[in-house]
């Protein structure tokens, strides 16, 4: 089977005219997600992780290397390559973006937000009321919210309502920038049961996490970035380390 | 399902000089310090321009005052003299026929069926001493209506859709609020149900409040109707909130262009980095 995403050796740079700087945000980066896998990255700060998620959404433009997406409308196409009609395209329809940074629609209500994801794929009215309260209490965002504007949402609140309006699309790809980042322990939680059910429901994702421990057990790969490059780290299996753990409360009994 | 890759309107090479030129002309051409010829002073508006317009697109055009937008998107609706050029309407001959060089009839023929053009000054895009709804029965009279209740339904319709009140639709635009008076230029605009709607700096002027009611207007009007729009703007902030794609436009040269998000942020060129640093 031909894996989803197939990202190979891209590197990015970026030219500050007007400070005079060069910046090299990554260096040949290569990285395989498989259908249904769910994929972590971690590294410091700065080494180039969200580089890598804007890359392949095309917010960067691409400088070297290739990156191949299986998609559902065209077939085996390289992003890299790909028409910016086709990558309008493609995150309309397919691969979904969830940005480190929290956007929000001005003067438009949770329920806006969600409702005209749907619309824009071209579903009626109806259609996207009914998806758009479905998602709205899977993600248990309160029913007081709804028709609120979320500038008054709180970073964990205005979290799953972007989560919500990328996921209501059902994308086969979804991008994941510091979905944890910065929320507290019970939304994280959720943020992790959310990923969970995305994961049963056969969706890919390529994410990155500042506290990967948390995720444990749901990646199938984790990737770290040094020196500009993504390594595989090697993943004690759950067996293994539930096992550790018994043995360590064995000892503490 | 659309279509992704159909287009409505295709752009090639426009150039619109003010000036005779001369020999010399050439060497200045894509000197990006001044969009004139600095032997015969020569002004060149826009430079070899091109893109095209897709079906359902908002197509952004950002750059500084002067820089040609204007130019460009009046020469698209025949409002200046033909630019030299090509442009291909899709509505009309399947797009087999550049549109600059068909008769003047032909072109009234067009602005009044196929385009839409809403203006930063109202008092380019309307007759202030005429009722507000009389605006709008003009522009349909001019595409054709005959039927006196049917253009009264209709433009009372299009005055709904800009939330014009009905108290106020016998009145004149002159004594209209500044953003009244763009959403009955917009309303006068719509009445054609064009597939290509020029807007040129449409809330530039606006207090805050007043453009952001705007902007809601068109993102709503793009997304029901499905029209495929060129929006002008200096501020990218508009520009960042409804355009798909966008061209940036410096002394008359299409500079850079991509998806917006890309634009903003991962601007290549020098004047555009700058631009977008401006804005955060
Ligand atoms: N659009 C950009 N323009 C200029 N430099 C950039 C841009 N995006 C990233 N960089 C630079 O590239 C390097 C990698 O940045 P990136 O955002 O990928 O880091 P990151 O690993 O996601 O960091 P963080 O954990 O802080 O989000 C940094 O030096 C950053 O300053
Ligand atoms: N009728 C004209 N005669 C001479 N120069 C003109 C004329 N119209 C526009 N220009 C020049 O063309 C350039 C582009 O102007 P314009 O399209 O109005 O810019 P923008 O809309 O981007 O502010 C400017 O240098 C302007 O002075
Ligand atoms: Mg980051
Ligand atoms: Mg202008
Ligand atoms: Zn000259």
């Amino acid at each position: 089977m031909k894996p989803l995403l197939k990202i190979e050796n891209i590197s990015k740079s970026f030219t500050l005219h007007n400070i005079n700087r060069y910046i090299k945000a990554c260096n040949e980066v290569s990285l395989v997600l498989n259908k249904g896998e769910f994929v972590g990255i971690t590294g410091k700060s700065g080494s180039g992780k969200s580089t890598i998620l804007k890359s392949i959404y095309r917010s960067y433009l691409p400088e070297k290397g290739d990156i191949y997406y299986d998609s559902e409308k065209f077939g085996y196409i390289n992003l890299y390559k790909a028409t910016e009609r086709q990558i309008i395209y493609l995150r309309k329809y397919e691969i979904g973006y969830v940005s480190q940074f929290l956007k929000i629609m001005p003067r438009t209500t949770a329920r806006e937000v969600v409702e005209n994801a749907v619309l824009e794929m071209g579903y009626d009215e109806i259609y996207a009321k009914v998806e758009a309260e479905a998602i709205l209490a899977h993600f248990q965002l309160d029913k007081e919210l709804w028709d609120s504007y979320p500038i008054i949402f709180s970073g964990g609140e205005k979290l799953r309502l972007n989560v919500a309006a990328a996921m209501i699309k059902k994308p086969r790809l979804l991008l994941l920038d510091e979905p944890t980042a910065s929320l507290d322990i019970a939304s994280k939680e959720k943020v992790r049961s959310l990923i969970e059910k995305l994961k049963r429901d056969g969706t890919t994702m390529l994410g990155i996490f500042h506290d990967i421990e948390f995720m444990h057990g749901l990646c199938d790969k984790q990737y770290n970035m040094e020196e500009r490059r993504l390594r595989e780290k090697k993943l004690v299996p759950t067996e293994m380390k539930e096992a550790s753990q018994l043995s360590d409360l064995r000892k503490t009994i | 399902m659309q279509d992704f890759e159909k287009k409505v309107l295709s752009v090639k090479n426009i150039t619109r000089q003010f000036g005779e030129g001369c020999e010399y002309c050439n060497e200045d051409k894509s000197n990006l310090n001044r969009n004139y010829c600095s032997h015969c002073y020569t002004i060149y508006a826009c430079r070899d321009v091109s893109f095209d317009l897709y079906e359902g697109e908002i197509l952004g055009i950002v750059g500084e005052s002067g820089s040609g937008k204007s130019t460009l998107v009046r020469s698209l609706y025949f409002e200046q003299e033909v630019a030299k050029g090509e442009v291909y309407l899709f509505s009309h001959k399947e797009g087999k026929e550049n549109i600059f060089n068909t008769t003047s009839q032909q072109k009234r023929y067009l602005r009044d069926y196929s385009l839409g053009m809403v203006y930063q000054n109202p008092y380019l895009g309307l007759q202030m001493k005429f009722s507000a709804i009389s605006n709008i029965a003009q522009k349909l009279i001019a595409a054709g209506s005959r039927n006196v209740g049917q253009i009264s339904s209709c433009a009372n319709e299009l005055l709904d859709v800009v939330k014009i009140e009905e108290f106020r639709r016998k009145d004149a635009p002159s004594t209209f609020s500044g953003g009244m008076q763009q959403r009955v230029q917009i309303a006068k605009a719509l009445s054609n149900n064009p597939p290509v709607l020029f807007l040129d700096e449409v809330t530039t002027g606006l207090d805050l409040s007043v453009q952001a009611n705007v902007l809601d207007l068109i993102r709503k009007i793009q997304r029901d109707l499905n029209i495929s729009m060129i929006i002008v703007s200096h501020d990218l902030g508009v520009i960042k909130m409804l355009a798909n794609r966008t061209l940036v436009m410096l002394e008359g040269c299409v500079i850079e262009s991509g998806l917006t998000d890309q634009i903003l942020e991962d601007p290549q060129q020098p004047y555009t980095q700058q631009l977008v640093h401006s804005l955060l």
